[in-house]
């Protein structure tokens, strides 16, 4: 049933095309009913799973010589992802209600994303993972390339070009897998059973992850994410930093980690007093959650401030997988899906909801406007979501990176510190932002009694979906912890567990 | 009783009630009063309902419910009472309709302001029988965004600075507090206050510690020491405490008259109520081991708050600082308890002594000073926003009642025999005394000071010449006596039958000290 997400979201992108042009009403009543299909065979497939046992979807031979199959299987990591991407596509397709200007292609695009995204999250073959990951650069590139805003032909060839680089890092290391196990099989199932030479997973990890790691927005490799945001119309901006960071992430614990374990094993000696790959990682991640955090402090403009707000907030997920402890993991995969909702949620309120009305961005400018007036739902929408994204207990966010900084605390002690800051550091930039864009000085109220079209219903609905998805897993963790957790302990991460250092 | 566990049941009313507000009395301020007002009679009449069922022999806790919630972080759902909690509850569900009945002035965007007061008294409730560290932290923090939008939108001139300074300490002393917590789960695996209190107890705390800091140098002593002041800071910037005060003054003055009833009458209890509930059981030896310095902490917190309300010309300041001084008696009671006292069973009824004061005067402190800003908020009424201590004078000719009324609050914010100020204050330093000899008699200059000021109101705003601006200004209304009444009624009856209160916090209290070993 699952592998139904990948073949509506491709077959509603093939059906916009095929529409007739200016038929904007109709194109995005498709786009809406695919991605509502889509979350809807995710959330019944959720309810139906009692843990988050690996089930196959779909295995067929695809290229019997060379061992290729087509495998679509889902765990519980998976369909946590998959789930995601559900709700941040419907919301994504209601926060572009107001896309006029070629909306079938813009909506196909976005839908061909989406099928992409699907496919990298439910493939189990190596290649075809791959191959669904290559599928989703492609239309990210023209959404942003055609319905961007600032500077967007650089923004969309910078993040083709960093995509790419990634790209061709992961296919050496799995070609290079392929062939050192036999080249048999690239079946993710048996490949992760498959005792690696230890000097070849030292190098293979970290081309690997770094691979991946480059859409997760991995410090210093992050710089695409920043631009590749501001740059993006809003439902692109909400797909690319609510789950195509995710991708990076999943691809980093999929295929990285669950691959190569040995690679994190320390390497007997030590350069600048880091000794594995794993402290190498975990300092980068630590480093980019209080860089991405310092730089959103001092940004002038509204959706930097979120662009780099994200490369913050991902480097818990990544920090959280390198802590190698099971509440570390846990915590890490439920950050992505936290940081999913929450980024597309202030990703909308600063696009659609601010930005299409007032058309600035500049936070001087918004101060003089007092928008806590005029848009009050989008105020209070960037309030929650704020609050949300500084991880006050009872959202997502709280729950996510506490279990992060407590595996944190038990492999790298003194990080936990560190990283504190950089939650401290969060606290006062979304204060900033949220000051100067909604509760500016009211008194100068030239600029600010130009009346904006109100915000509309479709705009109010998808910030309630994200809203509440956010506050159900903040209060009740336990709905998504349920299928992850057994999914970390599947036999296909035992070698994760039983590495050396633990 | 069985159908229904009672205190989810108490805490989901307000926050149905708040959302209740926000939808169906979008477009009518007065339905989204009526119904406010509604919804925070049901939570009084469900509190009162608990109270009955309540059994005052029983020191433990009562209405407990206990479920899974999150496993894997040693998170559950634990609530309860015991005779401490359902004070608070008491005072909350009180105190909370009197805040709604001093908010008519409220016109601007009403619906949203009623639906925050609603939700912050589901932070109340929350917070006053969570059990677990996770749930209750997430009712803290939940009482502590609608009082920052209560400051930051209704509020008056400066109230973007007031509710900023307001949100920043309240939230670093959060943060430390969580700070804290996170580390003693990370040693023990425990959030549950009743299991990290039985740990201390049974000496098992500090060797936990031990083994969880064995990264760092420091011994289990001092890191017990720092996992406790970070507990304090954020209970003592909730209280507050002399020197983490400096917040409330601005924070109780720019709030609007309801919401710093709210915040006077029930947040500060909060604070008082953690010190009593997580601080004192998990931490007693740490706290022991500075217990000199912290009984004078409770000295200058008495003292120089007494001494700031006499220099206030504002009146909304000057309870604000009578406030600080207030809770500075309990925390001196509290404080005072720590003494190591062996087995002396005499000391032992003093400690029992100290701490029903502790709690009696948490409610009348609750009580009266929410009435005194509601007096400020009437006054402020008539005076279309004056509320200067010269900007009145011989109103007691235009409007007695108004002084009368007043009179009694004020009588019983200065803790005159017969009303109920007098004996929570009277029991604190009957059983401080002997614990803390010179600390309590160098804050009986607190009560003087008190008196001082208190008759300075009386006499420069409601006698002396009238003055002619004010020739016209009317009496209380008969709605608005009314409405004053039930709490003026009450501190009588607390005055004379404190036994009311004391009936059901005695064996709490009796089991407080016996478990604490002291």
């Amino acid at each position: 049933m699952l592998a139904w997400t990948i073949y509506i979201s491709f077959g509603g992108a093939l059906v916009l095309m095929l529409l007739p042009k200016g038929g904007v009403r109709a194109a995005r009543v498709v786009a809406l009913l695919a991605a509502l299909a889509g979350l809807a065979i995710a959330v019944a497939d959720f309810a139906r799973r009692p843990s988050g046992e690996l089930v196959t979807v779909v295995q067929v031979s695809w290229i019997r010589s060379l061992g290729l199959e087509y495998h679509l299987a889902a765990d519980g990591i998976s369909l946590t992802l998959v789930l995601l991407t559900g709700i941040v596509a419907v919301a994504g397709v209601l926060f572009s209600w107001n896309i006029e200007q070629r909306a079938n292609e813009f909506f196909a695009f976005y839908l061909a994303l989406i099928g992409g995204v699907y496919g990298v999250f439910l493939s189990f073959d190596l290649l075809l993972l791959f191959v669904f990951y290559e599928i989703a650069i492609v239309p990210k590139y023209f959404l942003i390339a055609i319905w961007g805003s600032t500077r967007r032909e650089y923004a969309a060839m910078k993040l083709a070009l960093y995509s790419f680089v990634g790209s061709a890092m992961v296919l050496i290391g799995l070609i290079a897998a392929y062939v050192v196990a036999g080249a048999r099989t690239m079946d993710l199932v048996q490949l992760s059973q498959f005792p690696f030479p230890v000097h070849f997973q030292m190098w293979a990890f970290p081309l690997v992850f770094v691979g991946f790691g480059i859409l997760a927005g991995l410090w210093p490799f992050h710089t695409w994410a920043p631009t590749g945001h501001v740059a993006a119309p809003t439902a692109a901006s909400m797909l690319l930093a609510g789950v195509v960071m995710k991708l990076g992430a999943y691809g980093c614990l999929r295929v990285a980690m669950m691959l190569f374990p040995r690679g994190l094993d320390p390497w007997g000696f030590h350069v600048l007093g880091l000794g594995s790959w794993r402290e190498v990682f975990a300092l980068l991640a630590l480093i980019g959650i209080v860089y991405g955090a310092m730089v959103a402090l001092v940004q002038k403009d509204f959706k930097f401030v979120i662009g780099y707000s994200s490369v913050s907030h991902m480097g818990f997920v990544l920090l959280g997988l390198m802590t190698l402890q099971q509440i570390g993991l846990d915590g890490a995969v439920l950050q992505m899906f936290s940081h999913g909702v929450l980024a597309g949620l202030l990703f909308a309120v600063v696009g659609r909801m601010v930005y299409d009305r007032t058309h600035t961005r500049d936070l001087t400018e918004l101060s003089k406007m007092s928008l806590g007036k005029v848009l009050p739902f989008a105020a209070a929408t960037f309030v929650l979501a704020g609050m949300a994204s500084i991880g006050l207990p009872g959202f997502s966010g709280f729950v996510a990176e506490l279990q992060v900084l407590i595996g944190t605390w038990r492999s790298f002690p003194v990080f936990v510190v560190i990283a504190g800051v950089g939650i401290v550091i969060g606290i006062a930039y979304t204060w900033r932002a949220m000051q100067m864009a909604f509760f500016g000085a009211s008194h100068n109220s030239s600029v600010g009694s130009a009346a904006y079209p109100p915000i509309s219903i479709p705009e109010r609905i998808a910030a309630m979906l994200l809203l509440a998805a956010s506050i159900v897993v903040g209060l009740y963790p336990q709905l998504l912890l349920r299928v992850i957790i057994p999914a970390l302990h599947s036999p296909m991460f035992d070698g994760l567990w039983k590495g050396g250092v633990r | 009783m069985n159908l229904l566990p009672p205190i989810s049941l108490l805490t989901v009313v307000p926050l149905v009630g708040a959302a209740a507000v926000l939808v169906l009395g979008r477009k009518d301020n007065r339905l989204a009063r009526v119904l406010a007002f509604t919804f925070a009679f049901l939570a009084l009449a469900v509190v009162l309902i608990l109270w009955h069922w309540f059994n005052p022999t029983a020191g433990g806790l009562q209405f407990e419910e206990v479920h899974a919630w999150i496993p894997a972080l040693g998170v559950e759902y634990h609530v309860g009472i015991d005779g401490l909690g359902l004070l608070m509850l008491l005072l909350s569900a009180i105190v909370v309709p009197m805040a709604m009945a001093a908010s008519s002035r409220i016109e601007a965007r009403a619906p949203l302001y009623y639906s925050l007061v609603l939700m912050l008294e589901a932070g109340l409730f929350g917070t006053f029988t969570a059990l677990n560290f996770f749930h209750w932290f997430l009712f803290w923090e939940l009482s502590l965004i609608p009082a920052f939008f209560l400051i930051r939108l209704w509020g008056g001139t400066q109230r973007a600075a007031a509710a900023t300074q307001f949100f920043i300490y309240t939230m670093v002393g959060s943060v430390a507090l969580l700070l804290a917590f996170l580390a003693l789960f990370l040693c023990t695996g425990k959030f549950d206050f009743m299991d990290l209190a039985a740990l201390a107890q049974s000496g098992q705390l500090l060797p936990s510690l031990a083994a969880g800091f064995a990264w760092h140098s420091l011994t289990a002593g001092k890191v017990a020491l720092l996992l406790c002041f970070g507990a304090f800071l954020g209970f003592a910037v909730k209280v507050p405490l002399v020197p983490f005060h400096t917040w409330l003054p601005s924070a109780y003055a720019e709030a609007p008259a309801g919401v710093t009833m709210l915040l006077t009458g029930t947040m500060s209890k909060m604070g008082v109520y953690g010190f009593l509930r997580i601080l004192l059981p998990i931490f007693y030896a740490q706290l022991r081991e500075v217990r000199t310095a912290l009984l004078w902490l409770a000295v200058a917190t008495i003292v120089l708050s007494a001494y700031a309300a006499l220099a206030q010309k504002d009146l909304k300041r000057i309870f604000a600082y009578s406030s600080i001084n207030h809770l500075g008696y309990c925390m001196l009671g509290i404080f005072s308890i720590l003494k190591w006292t062996g087995d002396n069973p005499a000391l032992a009824a003093e400690k029992a002594a100290a701490l029903n004061g502790v709690l009696l005067q948490m409610f009348n402190h609750g009580l009266t000073a929410a009435t005194l800003f509601w007096f400020v908020a009437l006054l402020e009424k008539r005076s279309g926003g004056l509320r200067g201590l010269d900007d009145f004078g011989g109103l007691r000719k235009v409007a007695p009642v108004f002084c009368g009324m007043m009179g009694i609050a004020l009588f019983s914010s200065l803790g005159l025999p017969g009303l109920n100020g007098f004996v929570g204050e009277f029991l604190i330093f009957k059983g401080a005394f002997p614990l803390a000899i010179a600390p309590t008699s160098v804050s009986v200059l607190g009560l003087l000071l008190t008196a001082i000021f208190i008759l300075t109101i009386l006499q420069r705003v409601f006698s002396g010449p009238l003055n002619s601006k004010w020739a016209g200004m009317h009496d209380l209304t008969l709605s608005e006596r009314l409405a004053l009444a039930p709490p003026l009624v009450l501190m009588f009856v607390l005055g004379v039958y404190p036994q009311l209160v004391l009936g059901f916090t005695n064996s709490t209290v009796m089991q407080f000290v016996r478990h604490l070993r002291f």
